[in-house]
């Protein structure tokens, strides 16, 4: 099997601010080979846009830093390229991997065009900083990519601007402006968030068929399961800066181990079935950093018991490619639960 | 069945459009074209649709937050379109709502003993002390602590704040809330509680809601009839089950199919819509949804369908179910 495309290791990215310093991302690793989709899973303030964010190379600094692991990427496109560390690569280097081989699609369609600048021109910004291409040409990719992510009177559109488009129009105008330099990998932050139902049905066939024909690696960011079960090959699942549990979609979805991930699950109302009562995970969400010892999940879990509070859980493998971060599942406790 | 609590009927809700220098109108955004229902006593109606299909301005109609352009809303037998501006203060304590956002939904500076004692001063209920005892009261009920009183809003989180603004609602003993979206902000874990709060309380006091929301799995879970609306008309009600088990109109058909399910080993057939909604202020002629439904026909561009019972507590506005479309094979 070949080496995946991208690779993070031991990721810490932590924020210092007035009130000390905040580990948003806490040892988080992961990978993506070419052609999978790994959905990135976890409520509000787990931190899984740091880590898209992290692996792009924009996380404002300061207050932000990478203070520890390594972002690997191994194109596989051209053969004399090897791997490189995206954490220690120059500002240069960077430039010319970003929006090239590895691009992003931010959540808010609204926000994060230009009002300023025709659609065409947005488009083709990313493509003649990395490639030799002259207006025209760039003006015939522009169109194309519009073609290609559906967008009806494309010739025309090229030359319209941001506010002229719907929400739906708008995001696969991102999906264009991320696809146009034909990445290795696409990072999807909430592609789909801000978007209705049946619109996000089509812009997630969308990328599914980039997916498939293009081999695109993807990275999809979200919160809604309903979307992970639609579109993902794997899943990580990230509570509180720290992944808890990891496994190919039907074992997270089917037969999750973590009491969270298994919270999660039921607690999303369903649409086949009516139950008289949800099921609901006790309190909050807890600020990032506000947990110095034990594991992150212990004060809203319902199997905790005393070491959780004191020592971290390690990611304990359960079986190939299923690992979980819970010492429920931990061999010493299993002897103790046993007697 | 229980007795009709809100009865809607022809409820008009047109925006002006204005331009040029002298702001003159240029036409009109009909945000809500000809909406009719009825809510019961003491039952949750669920009312779905897509980002600009009225249902928000539907719900704010409903308590003359905004004025609506015409038609009918009479509350508990009384029509509270002809209320004065003063009659209608009074009925409010009866209609409540909980809106969308918990954040702008708060007053920043203050405090949440002022937030929630608002209503009852408004109302000329209790004295200063009752008024106190009141808030401590509906905090704890809500699944707060009692000294949350004396905090401001920025020191809760979002799923805290959400309680706080049903509180609100709460507060004055209401007949009927309208909630607007009360979950769409929060975090699905955060989501369940607030769901479960609103249903345990919705039992305690004999509340009647009307929810709004966009999430169909959400108002699958707690209604107990669905209406869906599109571009400012409603196209289907019935019953919960029989909605989504039995759905009639080609719109809701693809709605539904377009949920994305969390069971993998499900396999949906899609109905996936093409384009998107069109505008409002030029909605197209006849049925508004002929520019995407799958099944289309002629006369579903000229002629505006009924909203009418076409099974028994299933109204759907729809060609196909017309007596002369008997057989359906010619349609394609």
């Amino acid at each position: 099997m070949k080496k995946p495309v991208l690779e993070v290791n031991q990721l810490q990215t932590h924020f210092f601010t007035d009130r000390g310093e905040v580990p948003a991302v806490d040892n988080v690793s992961f990978e993506i080979h070419s052609g999978e989709v790994l959905g990135v899973v976890g409520e509000s303030g787990c931190g899984k846009s740091v880590t898209s964010l992290s692996v792009m190379g924009l996380i404002p600094k300061p207050p932000g830093k990478i203070v520890g692991g390594e972002i690997l990427f191994r194109p596989q496109q051209d053969e004399g390229e090897k791997e490189e560390n995206l954490v220690k690569v120059s500002k240069k280097r960077m430039r010319q991997i970003r929006g090239n081989q590895i691009a992003m699609i931010f959540q808010e369609p609204m926000t994060s065009l230009d009002p300023l600048y025709k659609i065409g021109y947005q488009i083709i910004e990313g493509v003649r900083n990395h490639r030799a291409v002259s207006k025209k040409e760039g003006r015939q990719i522009a169109i194309d990519m519009l073609k290609l992510v559906g967008i009806p009177r494309a010739e025309e559109i090229v030359d319209e601007y941001p506010h002229q488009l719907s929400g739906g129009m708008r995001q696969r105008v991102m999906i264009a402006i991320a696809m146009a330099c034909d990445p290795e990998v696409l990072i999807a932050d909430e592609p789909t968030t801000a978007l209705d139902v049946t619109i996000q049905a089509q812009i997630l066939e969308l990328m599914k068929k980039l997916n498939r024909e293009k081999g695109t690696a993807i990275m999809m960011i979200t919160h809604d399961l309903g979307v992970v079960a639609e579109m993902c090959d794997r899943v990580v699942v990230m509570y509180a800066g720290k992944v808890v549990e990891q496994g190919d979609v039907r074992t997270i979805l089917k037969s999750p181990k973590h009491p969270y991930t298994q919270g999660l699950i039921r607690s999303l109302p369903k649409m086949g079935k009516r139950e008289s009562r949800l099921y609901s995970i006790p309190g909050n969400v807890p600020k990032p950093g506000s947990i110095k010892n034990g594991c992150r999940f212990a004060a809203r879990c319902p199997a905790v018991f005393d070491r959780c509070y004191q020592e971290n859980p390690e990611l304990i493998e359960m079986k190939e490619g299923h690992a979980c971060r819970c010492f429920l599942y931990d061999s010493k406790e299993a002897e103790v639960s046993h007697v | 069945m229980s007795k009709p609590l809100l009865e809607v009927k022809g409820l008009k809700k047109y925006f002006d459009v204005t331009g040029g220098v002298f702001s003159k109108k240029v036409g009109e955004v009909k945000a809500v074209d000809d909406v009719s229902f009825t809510v019961y006593e003491k039952e949750v109606l669920g009312i779905v649709g897509e980002s600009g299909c009225g249902k928000s301005t539907t719900g704010k109609a409903l308590l003359r937050l905004t004025e609506p352009t015409e038609g009918e809303v009479k509350f508990a037998g009384k029509d509270i379109i002809s209320l004065s501006d003063e009659e209608m203060r009074k009925m409010r304590r009866d209609m409540q709502i909980i809106f969308q956002d918990p954040y702008a939904s708060l007053n920043p500076r203050h405090k949440i003993e002022k937030i929630l004692g608002e209503p009852l001063l408004v109302h000329g209920i209790g004295s200063k002390k009752e008024r106190r005892e009141k808030v401590e009261r509906i905090l704890e009920i809500v699944g707060l602590p009692g000294e949350a009183a004396q905090r401001y809003p920025h020191q809760f989180s979002g799923g805290q704040r959400q309680r706080i603004g049903i509180a609100r609602a709460l507060i004055v003993n209401p007949k009927l809330i309208v909630c607007d979206e009360p979950v769409s902000a929060l975090d699905v874990s955060i989501q369940s509680q607030i769901l479960n709060l609103m249903e345990d309380l919705q039992e305690e006091f004999g509340l009647t809601y009307v929810f709004i929301a966009h999430d169909l799995s959400v108002v699958r879970h707690i209604s107990d009839r669905v209406g869906v609306m599109y571009l400012g008309r409603m196209v289907e009600l019935a019953d919960n089950e029989e909605l989504y088990e039995n759905p009639m109109h080609p719109y809701t058909r693809s709605l539904l199919s377009a949920v994305p399910d969390p069971d993998p080993d499900k396999i949906t057939e899609r109905v996936i819509l093409e384009g998107d909604v069109p505008s409002p202020s030029n909605p197209p002629s006849g049925c508004a949804f002929h520019t995407r439904c799958p099944e289309a026909m002629d006369i579903c561009k000229q002629v505006r369908p009924e909203f009418t019972e076409k099974s028994v507590n299933h109204f759907v506005a729809c060609h196909l179910y017309d007596d002369d479309v008997k057989d359906r094979s010619q349609i394609k």
